[in-house]
Formats: C-alpha cells, structure tokens, sequence
C-alpha cells in the first residue's frame, strides 16, 4: 500500500505510468485483449478451435465493467479509506441512464408500438412521458447523463457527509442506507423506471443491433478501452500532489487537518469521480447484460464489489481490477457447476481474505511485489505483538 | 311504522301480539298466519309450502317472533336453501342432499325421519328480498345466545341489517344483558334500527344523540349516508354535527392506534437493535451477520416447538418460555465461536470486520437454507399471546403485540442491570473505556471481549423469539432487520442503551405516522433519508458519547 508513497519524487509527463509496473502489465492485456478478441471472434471461423464465442466475449466484457467498478471502490477505499457500502446505487444509475435511452430507441418496436412510451409506461396506462424521460432519446444527453447522476448523487451525498465529518464505519452505514432506499424507490411502479421488472427488450444501440457479434465485440472493446482510461486517470489522480493528500487522509485524517487540508474538499472530489466512475461501468454492463432492475440497488452486491477490491488487493489499482474479474469467473464457475456451495464459498472468501490476506493477492503473492511479502509477516508479527499487548485500538 | 316502534317498547310484555300486527302490515293480510294460539310456530311453519313472496314474510316475521327454540334452525335452512316440502301431505322438511338422494329432517322435532327422492319433494324458494330478511331476523334470534361473543356478533348483524322485525328481541335483550360492552352494541343496533326506519323525527334525532356516542366506523358511515339523504332537515344537521364529532374521536383513536403500531414496531427494532447495541456500540465491532444471529434465535424457537409438538404436545403453551433461555444460549455460542474464530483477528480494524461478518452472514444463511430448506417454517402462537382486545371501535389491540412490547423492556431493563450491578457489566465497562488500564488491573480482556459478544448475540437470539412469533421464519429473516436495527443504533447513538431506546420507538412510530400518507414503502425510504439527513447534523447519534473516547 506504501508503494506510491515511496515513489521517485521528480517526474514528469507519463511517467507516472512508466514507474508502475504492474499497471503496465495490465494495460498491455487489455491492448491484447482488444486486438486479439476481434480477431478470433468475427474472423477465425466458427469451425475452428480457435475461434472465441460470443458468450465468451460476452462474459468477459461484462467482467471488465466490473473491473472498472471494482477500481472506482479501490480509488476511494484504497486511497482514501471510503468504505462505501454504496457504490452499486452509482453503479445502477448509470446503467439505468443508459438503459433510459435503449428503451426510447425501441420506439415503436415494443409490443405495445408506442412511439414515445416505454412498453411498461403504456401497460400502467400512462399517458405521457414524465419529465425526467425527456431528453433520453438523444444518445449524447444519455451519454452525460451516465456520470452526470450518479456524480451529482455522490457530491451531495459526499457535501452532507464530509462537511459534517461523517466518516469509517458510519459512513459505510449511511452509504449502505442510501443505496436501500434506492432499492425500495425504484422497485415502486410509480417511480417510472419499470418497477419490478426494471428495464430490458433494448434492441439496439447507436443503430447497432445488439444481438449481433459484432456489437459484442464492440461492447467488449468499450469496456476494455474505458477500463484503460479510467486506470489511467486514477493512476494519475494517486501519483499527482492530490493523491498524496488522500493517502494522508487514508492514514491519519485529523493530522492531515491539522495540517491545514481541507479534508473534506479532497474526500468529496474523490467520492464523485469515483461515482462518476461507477456510472460509466453501469452504462456499459447493460447492454452487455440486456437487463437493468432494482436488484442491482441491493446492498448485498455493493458489499460485494469490496470483497473483489479486498481479494485483488486494496490500495493497488490494478489488483482490484484483477481480483473484480477473478471471483466474478469463480462465481461463474461455482453458481454453474456447483450452485448451493457458491454462497459458502463466498462467505469464505469474505472471511479468509480479511484475516490472511489484508493486502489482497496482489501484496501477497511474491509474483506481484518482491518485497511485500517480507512486509506482510513483518506486519502480521506487529500486530501479534500489539495484540498480546492488549490488542485493539 | 314508527309508531310501531313506540308502541313494543311500551308493550314489551306483550311481544308476541304487537309482531303478529307487524307482521300483518309488514306482510299485507295474509290469513294462514292469524291465528295466534301456542301453534303459532308450527302454523306458520306449514305456510310456507304455499305462501307467495309476501306471504312468506309474514311467516317468517312470526317464526322469528315466536321465540320458539326451534325457530333458529328452521330459518338457517330455509335461508340456506334446504327447506323442503313433501308433494304428498304438504308436510314442511329440511332436506340434505346425500348421493343421489336427499335426507329429511322434521323441523319440528329435529328427528331424522327417513330419505326421499327429489322428486317427492318440492324447495321453498327463497329470492333476495327474503334472504335479507332471514339474515335480519336470525341475528335477533341469536341475540339471547349464551355465548356473549355470539349475542355481540348477532347485535352487529342487527345493526348492519337494520331489520325492523328485529325490535322486539333487542329490547328483550337489552334489558336482559349484563355484559356492558354487548349491551353498548345492542342499544347501538336499536338506535340505527330507529334511526334508519322510523318516519318520527323526534325518534330519529333520538337515536342520532344515541348513536353520535359510538364513535365506531360503523356508526360513521350510517351517520355519513343519512346526512346526504333526503331526511328532513334538522335531522341531516343533526346527522352532520353527530358526524363531525365520531369524525374527531375515530381520529383520536386512529391517532392513539397509531401510536401503538409505532411502539410495537419499535419494540421489535428495539429488540434487533439492542444486541447490536452491544456488539457495535460497546465493542465497535460491525457485526453484519447479526440479523442471523435474530434469525438463529427463531429456528431455535421453530426447533424447540418441534419437540414440544411431538413430546410434550399438552404444554406447548409454554414453549415459548423454554425457547427463550434456548435461543439466548444458542446464539451466544455462535457468537462467542464468531468472536473467538474470526472477530478477534480484526480488532481495531472496523471496515475488514465488516466484511468477514458479511461473510460469516452469507455462511449462516446458506447453512440455514441446505439444512431446512430455503422455505418458512411454522412457528406457532402459544393461547395466551393470540387474540386481541378491542379497546373501543376501531382501535384493536393484538396480544402478541403487547407481550412483545413488554418482552423488549424486560430484556432491556436486565440489560441495564446486568450492565450496571454485576460484576461482569462492570469489567466489561473497564474494557470498553480503557483496554489497557483494564488488562492490567487484572481483568482478562480477551475473556470479556468473547463474553460481551456472546452476551449481545444472546440478545438477538431472543430477538429472534420475538420476531418468530409475527414474521416468517425463513433463512432470509436477518437481513430484513439488519439494515434497520443499524440505522436504530446510529440514530440512537453509539453505546448508549436510552438512545437505542428512543431511536427504535421514534423510528417505529414516525414510521406508522407517516404510512397512512405514503403507504409503507416510500415512508420507509422517507425515515431512510431523513436518518441519512439527521446523521450529517448530528453525527454521533441523539445521545452522544462525550469524551475521548469519540475520537476514536
């Protein structure tokens, strides 16, 4: 976690990314991923053993929308000690942004042929589209409105809760609140999002149909290039002077106040690119999905996107990307082949990683970080010391 | 009519005439029924056979006044539609359909007296206008049941037929009833009976100054549809001030109501809430799994029930009594074992001890679920928590609501006892203010740390008790109280008891209040959002700890 703070001081330019090795290992997969997906996908025949399936490209470009989201948590939590039990409300309201505009382009393709209402709206006999839909037919307000809402949502809520010094466990709490209400909102029919059933059927996006391979690849290659960027940006917002004052707040918060920060300020900026963040992965899991419901508010899942940053490794960018991808491949795997044991293994992974794995595989496993597994052990051994000497706080 | 009315009441005695010329207006002349001898009954009875619609009223008028014991039976089957009478001699039977054939019964006698083909016999009709009234008369032939709650079903089915025939009885009835609470409904069903029928306007205001006593939903929408009628004037205004007045009180009770709802609401998050008072507010520890700890509590209660079922099924009553002992000591092993496997690794580091219980949590569900499947099991009421008491119209109060009103203080004040007179609340203070200070004065911190946990999961055990008895016992139980009993706590204020007691009744209550406007969910989402409003003013809760302690 100290990695960054030890860093060379002098840089310049890119270099904030040429010092991070592990970060550029990922960016080169994810440039491979890019270039090779394509091509043994649309290209190599579908005869040919090495051709990738669809659902395969699928799967995985749904992944990468986790992957971004699990780095919008690491940004906050690792850098900043946010634990926000709430990231999947920012996360949804982004996808439901965009699944607003995919129900206006099916138009008078729905069941009900209604040009201007959604099938739903006209089986609740509404007569008019409220308010809040105008606008969404446009893919560019739909496109800003992705990380406009969820970045309004979070600056608020960060301006109510920083301000007033809000912070650890009580802000995971409130967070965890906010994200049921919107759970509790959204499932109301009157709400006009869908109710229940939330909003599906999209046919196509930007004129593309979205059945079609083609679309797929370019969904999955979306979510790989806003993946890389967004790395980028957090890469950038940690190495610059900002991100030394999140860590600072991440360690000691009234000393950073003391020093004459305005803690709040750096906190709340952070919060909503975060959110913003969020948003964006939830616009691009949608039409990847074809679904977007209530269910995605549930608080259950956002405590879920920690436990990936916490397995990958919190404070490492690339590590919660990483480890996004690998229990969500495990939660594949188990809720397919073996689905009564996938909540015990859940369970488990909660468990075992906070007690034997406080740095997440990327801090532990030697292959990632030479020296961290020296300073796992040296820090395991402290604690054991503190503890025997009368143990917490 | 009216006058009719005037005139039973003064003749009371003399009953059973002033009905046969009831009867005779009500029925127009009809001379089967006149003759009023001790037969009366049974002439009346014989009547039917050929009576046409009017004459059947009649008869039945004096069938029902007739206060003969055999009267009741003969009109139900009537009104159910199983009065027959034989082609042959006319003889009136009731007759049950059985196979292909029918059962004859002698109304008379009550006897079985033998089987007839349908063709043998022929039904008495019975149209719309005639089942209302059978409907009327029969609640006034039950109104001198034995059985008080039968006597007060009958006065409110008096009441909502208004069936003028019904007069003589109720007067009969009420000067006989000793039960103040039946005797209320039956002068009730007598004044909307004059109210309703009679042509007088100095009766009706009468009964409307009666009546304007009742503040019952009842009463409110017969006052309601006589003030909107085409009644003479002073009658609508009175009508409208009687109203007006119900209107205020039916609001006072729904108010008082209310209340209730809030305070049984907020004893079971108080309940939920209290553990994690302890766990949360004394230790700092985020337990997330301790909504299946609550949910632990209620299978032991289901378990325990099982074996009374099938061992002891005479004193199942009690079982609640050996589930609560039960439940504490279950769910405090399972969080001692919590604390001593798992939670004593993360102290001091509150967000990772979030998600390990969150873990432990989804472990205990999906245990749950694989060992009783993931369905609602049946966990029964003992006798004396169902029922209710009616404390006046409209305001009903539940007995299982009130003994988990009275359960959630008790295991409240013996917290506090526990917590400010024995020897162990005292140490577990000292832990909790000073770790090292107490560790060395000798206390054995680690003890005390797996002991308060165990003592807070103990307390969501019987939580669990509690909440078995009025919501599904199923594996997804914790994680309805979870979010709710957190938000009590930071409401309240972190390791305070009184602001877990004021944060559950005031959320409870605020909740109920604000239902009626919104409907549950969104005042849900409302007492969401104000808590997530108050918690940026106050940021410690309504009762904050002061000290150095809050710092950390």
């Amino acid at each position: 976690m100290a990695s960054n703070m030890l860093a060379p001081e002098n840089r310049s330019g890119f270099a904030f990314l040429l010092t991070d090795t592990g970060g550029k290992v990922m960016l080169a997969i994810l440039l491979f991923a890019v270039i090779i997906v394509p091509v043994f996908n649309l290209w190599v025949p579908e005869t040919s053993p090495f051709h990738l399936s669809t659902f395969f490209v699928g799967l995985f470009g749904k992944y990468l929308t986790f992957a971004l989201l699990a780095l919008s948590v690491d940004l906050i939590w690792g850098y900043c000690g946010i634990l926000s039990l709430g990231h999947g409300a920012f996360f949804a309201l982004g996808g439901y942004a965009m699944g607003m505009h995919m129900m206006r382009e099916i138009g008078t393709r729905g069941v009900y042929g209604n040009a201007l209402l959604p099938d739903f709206m006209v089986f609740l006999n509404w007569k008019e589209l409220p308010w809040y839909w105008l606008g969404f037919d446009h893919f560019w307000f739909a496109a800003i409105m992705v990380f406009l809402v969820p970045g309004a949502l979070a600056f608020l809520f960060g301006w109510l809760a920083f301000r007033s010094r809000v912070t650890g466990v009580y802000l995971s709490i409130i967070t965890q609140a906010m994200t049921f209400a919107l759970m509790l909102a959204f499932f109301r029919n009157d709400m006009g999002f869908g109710g229940n059933n939330g909003l599906t059927d999209f046919k196509d996006l930007l004129g593309f149909n979205l059945q079609t391979d083609g679309t797929r690849v370019g969904l999955f290659i979306a979510s790989a290039v806003a993946l890389g960027l967004a790395y980028v940006l957090c890469r950038y917002i940690i190495s610059s002077r900002l991100g030394r004052v999140l860590v600072a707040v991440r360690d000691a918060e009234s000393r950073t106040r003391f020093l004459g920060y305005r803690v709040e300020y750096y906190q709340l900026f952070v919060f909503t690119i975060s959110a913003m963040l969020a948003g964006i992965a939830g616009a691009l899991y949608v039409p990847q999905v074809g679904i977007i419901n209530p269910s995605e508010f549930t608080p259950a899942n956002s405590i879920e996107i920690v436990i990936w940053v916490a397995i990958g490794g919190r404070g490492s960018l690339y590590g919660a990307a990483l480890g996004a991808v690998l229990v969500n491949y495990a939660k594949s795997y188990f809720t397919g082949a073996l689905p009564e044991l996938w909540l015990f293994a859940l369970g488990a992974l909660f468990i075992l990683s906070t007690i034997f794995l406080p740095k997440g595989i990327v801090g532990t496993l030697p292959a990632f970080n030479a020296g961290a597994g020296a300073r796992a052990f040296a820090a395991r051994i402290i604690g054991r010391v503190r503890q025997n000497l009368g143990g917490a706080p | 009519m009216a006058a009719l009315i005037k005139l039973q009441s003064i003749f009371t005695p003399g009953l059973k005439s002033a009905l046969l010329v009831l009867a005779i207006l009500l029925g127009g002349i009809t001379a089967a029924t006149t003759g009023a001898q001790a037969g009366e009954f049974e002439d009346a009875l014989a009547s039917l056979a050929k009576a046409k619609t009017k004459g059947k009223i009649a008869a039945i008028n004096v069938i029902a006044a007739s206060g003969d014991e055999r009267a009741a039976d003969a009109l139900t089957a009537f009104l159910g539609g199983n009065l027959y009478f034989r082609k042959a001699d006319k003889k009136i039977l009731v007759a049950e359909k059985s196979g292909a054939v029918y059962v004859l019964t002698d109304p008379l006698t009550s006897k079985e007296i033998g089987q007839s083909k349908k063709s043998k016999i022929k039904k008495i009709r019975v149209n719309n206008r005639l089942r209302k009234l059978l409907r009327g008369v029969l609640g006034g032939l039950t109104l001198l049941a034995k059985d008080p709650d039968k006597r007060r079903a009958a006065a409110d089915a008096v009441f909502k037929s208004r069936a003028l025939s019904a007069i003589p009885v109720l007067e009969q009835a009420i000067e006989r009833e000793q039960v103040a609470g039946v005797k209320e409904r039956l002068v009730m069903a007598r004044a909307a009976i004059a109210l309703d029928k009679s042509k007088i306007e100095a009766e009706r205001l009468a009964a409307i100054a009666t009546l304007a006593a009742f503040a019952v939903p009842e009463v409110r929408s017969l006052l309601g549809s006589i003030a909107n009628s085409k009644a003479s004037e002073a009658v609508r205004a009175a009508a409208a001030n009687a109203l007006v007045d119900i209107e205020s009180r039916l609001a006072f009770w729904n108010g008082v109501g209310n209340v209730f709802q809030g305070i049984s609401l907020g004893s079971v998050l108080l309940l939920a809430a209290v553990g994690l008072a302890i766990t949360f507010g004394v230790m700092g520890v985020i337990n997330m799994a301790h909504g299946e700890l609550v949910m632990i509590g209620a299978y032991t209660t289901f378990m325990v029930q099982e074996v009374f079922r099938n061992y002891f099924p005479e004193a199942f009553d009690w079982s609640i009594l050996v589930a609560i002992p039960a439940a504490f000591l279950v769910a405090g092993a399972f969080g001692i074992a919590i604390e001593r496997g798992v939670i004593r690794y993360l102290y001091g580091r509150p967000l990772e001890t979030l998600l390990a219980t969150w873990g432990l949590s989804l472990i205990l569900q999906q245990l749950m679920r694989t060992i009783f499947g993931p369905t609602n099991q049946e966990v029964g009421n003992p006798s004396w928590m169902s029922g209710a008491v009616e404390v006046t119209g409209g305001l009903v109060l539940t007995y299982n609501r009130m003994w988990i009103i009275a359960f959630s203080l008790m295991v409240l004040i013996s917290l506090v006892i526990v917590l400010k007179k024995t020897a162990f609340g005292l140490q577990m203070r000292a832990v909790t203010q000073n770790r090292a200070m107490a560790s060395s004065m000798g206390i054995r911190t680690g003890l005390i740390d797996a002991l308060t946990f165990g003592l807070g999961s103990g307390i969501a055990g019987m939580a669990g008790v509690a909440i078995s008895q009025i919501d599904n016992v199923s594996p997804n139980l914790g994680q309805n109280y979870i979010i709710d009993s957190f938000m009590v706590v930071v409401f309240g204020g972190v390791g305070n008891l009184w602001g877990t007691l004021v944060g559950a009744f005031s959320l409870g209550i605020v909740n109920k209040f604000m239902e009626p406007f919104t409907g549950t969910v969104l005042a849900k989402i409302f007492v969401l959002v104000a808590i997530i409003l108050f918690i940026q003013k106050r940021p410690r809760g309504l009762f904050a700890l002061k000290g150095r302690a809050v710092e950390n």
